[in-house]
């Protein structure tokens, strides 16, 4: 799908790296829109990740850290315990978070850190060639899965529920932008996180469902057709946990 | 006081505002003084899932121009240095606190200085330098830990404070550097929101080689400015010293009392103590190289510091090396039978 209006205040005009039917851009462009919509241009300090959005800094017309592989949740905790007025968020992909990095994210989500996740899951390594993942579904291939992932690989880590499952965080949810009704879903699961850490109310946590046409061999429109035939059954998209139990479900 | 709590205490008066760490022996009485103070004064103490955690707070906090540190022994440095690798070729500053332990491995928690390479020569990937300071007593140590903020600021660097389980565990009387004023002003580099300004990037990746090997360049430059203005060392009897002990940190004071004593027998002996391991006194050694007769480098490890002198001496004397490992510490007697042979091979 294409979405065609002005760049957002918190966009560079610069060209993306991504390659075609990539979700990065879509996701970069939702971040961007709702830190226009909250009006945290001025106050944002973003910590890009190792992994194909490294060059967020780029594309992103605010102030913006790289960090070792992994690494951004400790990162964003020096920021945010140093400058607790500063709006922080982490962008990661799901090698960073959910491998190298998992020390990081669960210890800062248990501590309730008071920073924002956006968490990018392709279901593999899109940046390094894509090998699997810790999120790689039984049976896909990838360069290192040749024959399709076997569960003495590990089974495919649903992170969200995982967040959910402590005390720590203020939000977890799940959603896709497979789709404009899905993408709109994922405005608001975004703004519903950047609330919460505005609310000083601990960790919020968006788990996205993204593409990777390139390490998935399939065609843009193929790949978006996946996430909802594969990724979404095994991945289901909803609220976790909100400690604004309105909004929960 | 002792060593470490009179470290925490000079970082907090140098306005050291956020302590990341994780228990290790022989160091954790540094991290326990920073959780029982520095929430009464302003700060953060932070202890957390490990060494690799604490270092990258330490570089988020850096980020925004906060003055931050972390302290660790050999087990729990070798784990950050990924964090200080990445601090080096982000320029931006940070204070690390290490109380070398006995290695290599787990090893065990009695005194050494075998971690001078790593703490020296790099540690972690890419060609940079950590600024390292090396105490000799607890009063020398709580004044370094204070410049070591500065100096992590001026330089945009990361400055590594390596000393033995001796020093951070003894006491002695300290006398305090006043506390430091909260600085108003802004960093131009630190990220703080983009409000009436450009954006700003914290970032060491560089793709393309002629950018990265410029940025290598800038480092390099600034390596040479520290290496020029920052060398520090003391010396002790070298007037007329045909022989030269060197020796840092915990071994320069075993090494101090057998050169003391060594003189009353009628020896010539003099010490010279790098107080600086980056930068190295190179040229200090090199003049004095070209007066004396014989250099004894004497260190807590299978000689490390050694190479730096022999690079240094360039060949023009005999640089001979004694030392001791495993975390076993020579008593000065030792160190001095070692001085009075070489004293009597050359006559
Ligand atoms: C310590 C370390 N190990 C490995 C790498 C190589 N590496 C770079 S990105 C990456 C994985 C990226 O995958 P993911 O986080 O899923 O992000 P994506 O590229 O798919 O967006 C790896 C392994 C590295 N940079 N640092
Ligand atoms: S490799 Fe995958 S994740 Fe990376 S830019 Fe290409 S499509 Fe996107």
């Amino acid at each position: 799908m294409k979405l065609v209006f002005d760049r957002p205040k918190s966009m560079k005009d610069a060209n993306m790296h991504y390659c075609p039917g990539c979700s990065h851009g879509v996701i970069n462009r939702i971040v961007a829109e709702a830190i226009d919509v909250l009006d945290l241009r001025e106050r944002t300090v973003c910590v890009a990740p190792v992994g194909c959005a490294v060059f967020l800094y780029d594309y992103m017309n605010f102030d913006v850290t790289e960090a070792p592989h992994g690494r951004p949740p400790a990162v964003a905790t020096g920021i945010k315990r140093a400058r607790p007025d500063l709006f922080v968020f982490t962008y990661q992909g799901d090698g960073d978070i959910a491998a190298i990095g998992l020390a990081e994210i669960l210890s800062a989500a248990n501590r309730g850190e008071n920073f924002s996740v956006i968490y990018v899951n392709n279901t593999v390594y899109g940046m390094t060639g894509g090998q699997m993942a810790p999120t790689t579904l039984l049976g896909q291939r990838t360069t290192t899965t040749p024959y399709g992932r076997d569960a003495r690989e590990g089974h495919p880590m649903r992170m969200a529920e995982w967040i959910a499952s402590m005390e720590g965080p203020s939000y977890s949810v799940r959603v896709a932008v497979n789709n404009p009704a899905n993408i709109v879903k994922t405005k608001k699961a975004v703004l519903e996180a950047f609330k919460m850490q505005l609310e000083g109310r601990g960790l919020s946590f968006v788990e996205i469902l993204a593409t990777c046409p390139i390490s998935w061999g399939l065609t843009p429109v193929e790949s978006l057709n996946r996430v909802e035939k594969e990724l979404i059954p095994y991945y289901p998209l909803g609220v976790f946990k909100s400690v604004d139990t309105s909004k929960k479900g | 006081m002792r060593g470490s709590e009179a470290m925490a205490e000079a970082a907090i008066r140098a306005g050291c505002r956020l302590y990341f760490g994780y228990p290790i022996t022989p160091q954790s009485e540094l991290a326990e003084y920073m959780a029982r103070e520095l929430p009464k004064r302003g700060g953060v103490f932070l202890q957390v899932e490990s060494e690799i955690s604490a270092i990258n707070m330490v570089l988020g906090a850096a980020v925004t121009g906060a003055r931050a540190m972390t302290s660790s022994s050999g087990p729990g440095i070798s784990l950050k240095q990924e964090g200080i690798s990445y601090m080096a070729g982000c320029e931006l500053p940070g204070v690390i606190v290490n109380v070398c332990r006995g290695g290599p491995g787990l090893g065990n928690i009695a005194p050494s200085e075998a971690d001078y390479f790593q703490a020296v020569k790099g540690g972690g990937h890419g060609d940079y330098h950590n600024i390292v300071l090396a105490p000799s007593s607890v009063q020398e140590a709580a004044e370094l830990c204070y410049e070591a903020f500065d100096l992590a600021e001026r330089y945009r660097n990361p400055v590594m404070i390596l000393c033995s389980a001796v020093i951070a565990q003894m006491m002695e009387p300290v006398e305090f550097m006043p506390p430091r004023e909260q600085e108003k002003e802004e960093k131009p580099w630190a990220l703080t929101g983009a409000k009436g300004r450009e954006p700003r990037i914290i970032k060491s990746l560089r793709l393309e080689p002629e950018e990265l090997e410029e940025h290598n360049r800038e480092l390099q430059r600034k390596y040479e400015t520290i290496k020029a203005r920052e060398v520090r060392f003391e010396s002790r009897h070298l007037e007329d010293a045909r022989l030269v002990v060197v020796a840092f940190g915990t071994s320069a004071r075993i090494a101090a009392s057998a050169v003391e004593e060594a003189r009353e027998q009628g020896y010539k002996v003099g010490l010279f103590r790098p107080i600086t391991l980056f930068p190295f006194p190179k040229k200090a050694l090199r003049d004095l190289a070209e007066r004396v007769n014989k250099f004894l480098v004497f260190e807590l490890s299978a000689g490390q510091m050694v190479e730096d002198v022999e690079l240094s001496v360039a060949g023009r004397v005999e640089v001979d090396f004694y030392g001791r490992m495993g975390g076993y510490v020579p008593s000065p007697e030792e160190c001095l039978e070692e001085i009075i042979k070489r004293c009597k091979e050359r006559t």
